[in-house]
């Protein structure tokens, strides 16, 4: 059987869809074992990770750290705010410290897009990109593909529109990369000031109105409004973006057929989403969750049978 | 490769009936007894016994399939990762009788991951291995089966392959023995 065909996981761009599906067979065996009562497996217990996180986040850590613990790899955690990154020291520096106490791969948080690249280029551990600024997020993106062919049987064919911050989100960017290789159309909606200037070089149609991007696709992704990057004000408030671009039951049920919301995580209630929507059983926004841990465990364990002693 | 049949289609379905007798002999009714096939090929033997089974108790046997991908001893020591199987238990082996079952039996290591999966679905009273074809030598650990359909004496460089009517189209096991060498 095929093994990947990259010795790191940095971007969905560098997959080819093959890479994805193996990583899908092998996530199938993991969602299994996760609902199994016993919930670990020992494979990779003699495999140290570093989970390293120059940015803040719940969900990804705690899923990466759940997967790795299933898998029975010894984990150590490291954060931005209580480190020696405070006091100085560079990237590399840090890096090389931590992988001297032995360490086998590493997945990395950090704040500047192709921070991972770079890490991959000058150490020796195989290392895992969990987000670097606004350019990728490949195992969000696997997570989202893979939960529409869970809850539509496939990917290829299907119409998806991501609504919302376009510009800075790197869920956004995986998510067209990882889209496309699987088949499927992809939409980008929102407002014109969100949306980057050649983001049709990508193959993506544009859409300004809410309405009817959602009348054209099966599937809406809903991205979280990131104040935390925006410098300047791109639009006049939030009050007005939830009403051109929030999705809610009103919208949802004027349409004639019943599409699958979704939505990476952090929720902000009343902005993006109203909250009927977000607990609705057309959201699979808790299911992404959970297979976000079966997806990181696949990818991990793929990547840990690479490596070299 | 030279070939030679070491269970025909006739040898074959006798051996599964006997193998089911002894299972009997030993498990009566079955009341706290599971048995469970090791993916991928065990499965194939487990199915046959089942039917067999059911048949002669007249009643359903609990069954299930266990895959070992995880479990085993010699990942990253091989080329490519090998891809799972499905896993398919549906009950817990908490204080049950278990009988894992495999098409051949050799070095022993599949057995050690198959015991080591089997528990992360609780503590069995008991465990026995069932092996359609026992290679008894070149064992690697110290695990011997229970019930054997036919023990047979390999070299290391030999293969045995279990064949089944539903997927290679005739019931039979065969021994590949490597064509020698003339010395002259």
């Amino acid at each position: 059987m095929d093994n990947l065909s990259v010795e790191h996981l940095i971007g969905i761009k560098d997959l080819t869809e093959n890479d994805i599906q193996l990583i899908f067979k092998t996530a199938d065996s993991f969602k299994e074992i996760i609902n199994r009562p016993i919930k670990k497996v020992p494979s990779l217990r003699d495999i140290t990770i570093a989970n390293l996180f120059f940015e803040n986040s719940t969900r990804t850590r705690l899923s990466f750290e759940l997967a790795q613990k299933r898998l029975s790899a010894d984990v150590i955690n490291f954060s931005a705010s209580s480190s020696s990154v405070k006091k100085g020291e560079t990237l590399i520096d840090t890096v090389n410290n931590i992988l001297s106490m032995k360490v086998d791969m590493v997945v990395m948080r950090h704040p500047n897009p192709g921070a991972a690249h770079f890490l991959s280029t000058k150490v020796k551990a195989k290392i895992i990109n969990a987000g670097d600024g606004t350019h990728e997020h490949p195992t969000q993106a696997l997570l989202d593909a893979y939960s529409i062919r869970e809850r539509l049987g496939d990917v290829a064919g299907k119409k998806v529109v991501i609504v919302g911050d376009i510009l800075h989100s790197r869920v956004a960017l995986s998510n067209i990369y990882c889209l496309q290789k699987l088949g499927a159309e992809v939409m980008v909606c929102g407002p014109t000031t969100l949306i980057p200037k050649y983001i049709q070089d990508l193959g993506v149609k544009v859409e300004h109105n809410l309405r009817k991007a959602l009348d054209w696709c099966d599937v809406a992704n809903m991205l979280r409004i990131q104040l935390e990057r925006q410098d300047i004000k791109y639009f006049p408030s939030l009050r007005e973006y939830s009403m051109q671009y929030g999705l809610n039951k009103e919208i949802l049920e004027s349409l004639d057929k019943e599409i699958v919301v979704m939505h990476p995580g952090p929720i902000n209630r009343g902005v993006e989403i109203t909250s009927d929507v977000a607990d609705s059983k057309q959201s699979i926004i808790l299911d992404q969750v959970e297979n976000g841990v079966a997806v990181r465990m696949a990818a991990t364990y793929l990547l840990a049978s690479k490596i070299e002693r | 490769m030279e070939k030679q049949v070491i269970l025909n289609e006739k040898q074959f379905e006798l051996t599964l009936n006997r193998l089911c007798y002894q299972l009997i002999e030993n498990h009566n009714q079955f009341e706290d007894t599971v048995l469970i096939g090791l993916q991928p090929r065990g499965v194939n033997v487990l199915n046959r016994l089942k039917i067999r089974l059911e048949q002669i108790l007249g009643k359903p046997v609990v069954c299930g399939a266990l895959d070992i991908t995880f479990y085993r001893d010699d990942f990253r020591r091989r080329e490519r990762p090998i891809i799972p199987s499905a896993t398919n238990i549906d009950f817990i082996v908490e204080n049950k009788r278990v009988v894992l079952i495999d098409d051949v039996l050799y070095t022993g290591r599949t057995i050690r991951s198959g015991i080591d999966a089997m528990m992360a679905y609780g503590r069995p009273a008991s465990v026995e291995l069932l092996a359609l074809v026992d290679r008894r030598f070149k064992r690697q650990l110290p695990i011997q089966a229970d019930y054997v359909g036919k023990t047979i004496d390999t070299l290391a460089t030999e293969r045995v392959n279990v064949e089944w009517k539903e997927v290679e189209g005739e019931d039979k096991v065969v021994l590949f023995t490597q064509e020698r060498e003339s010395n002259g």
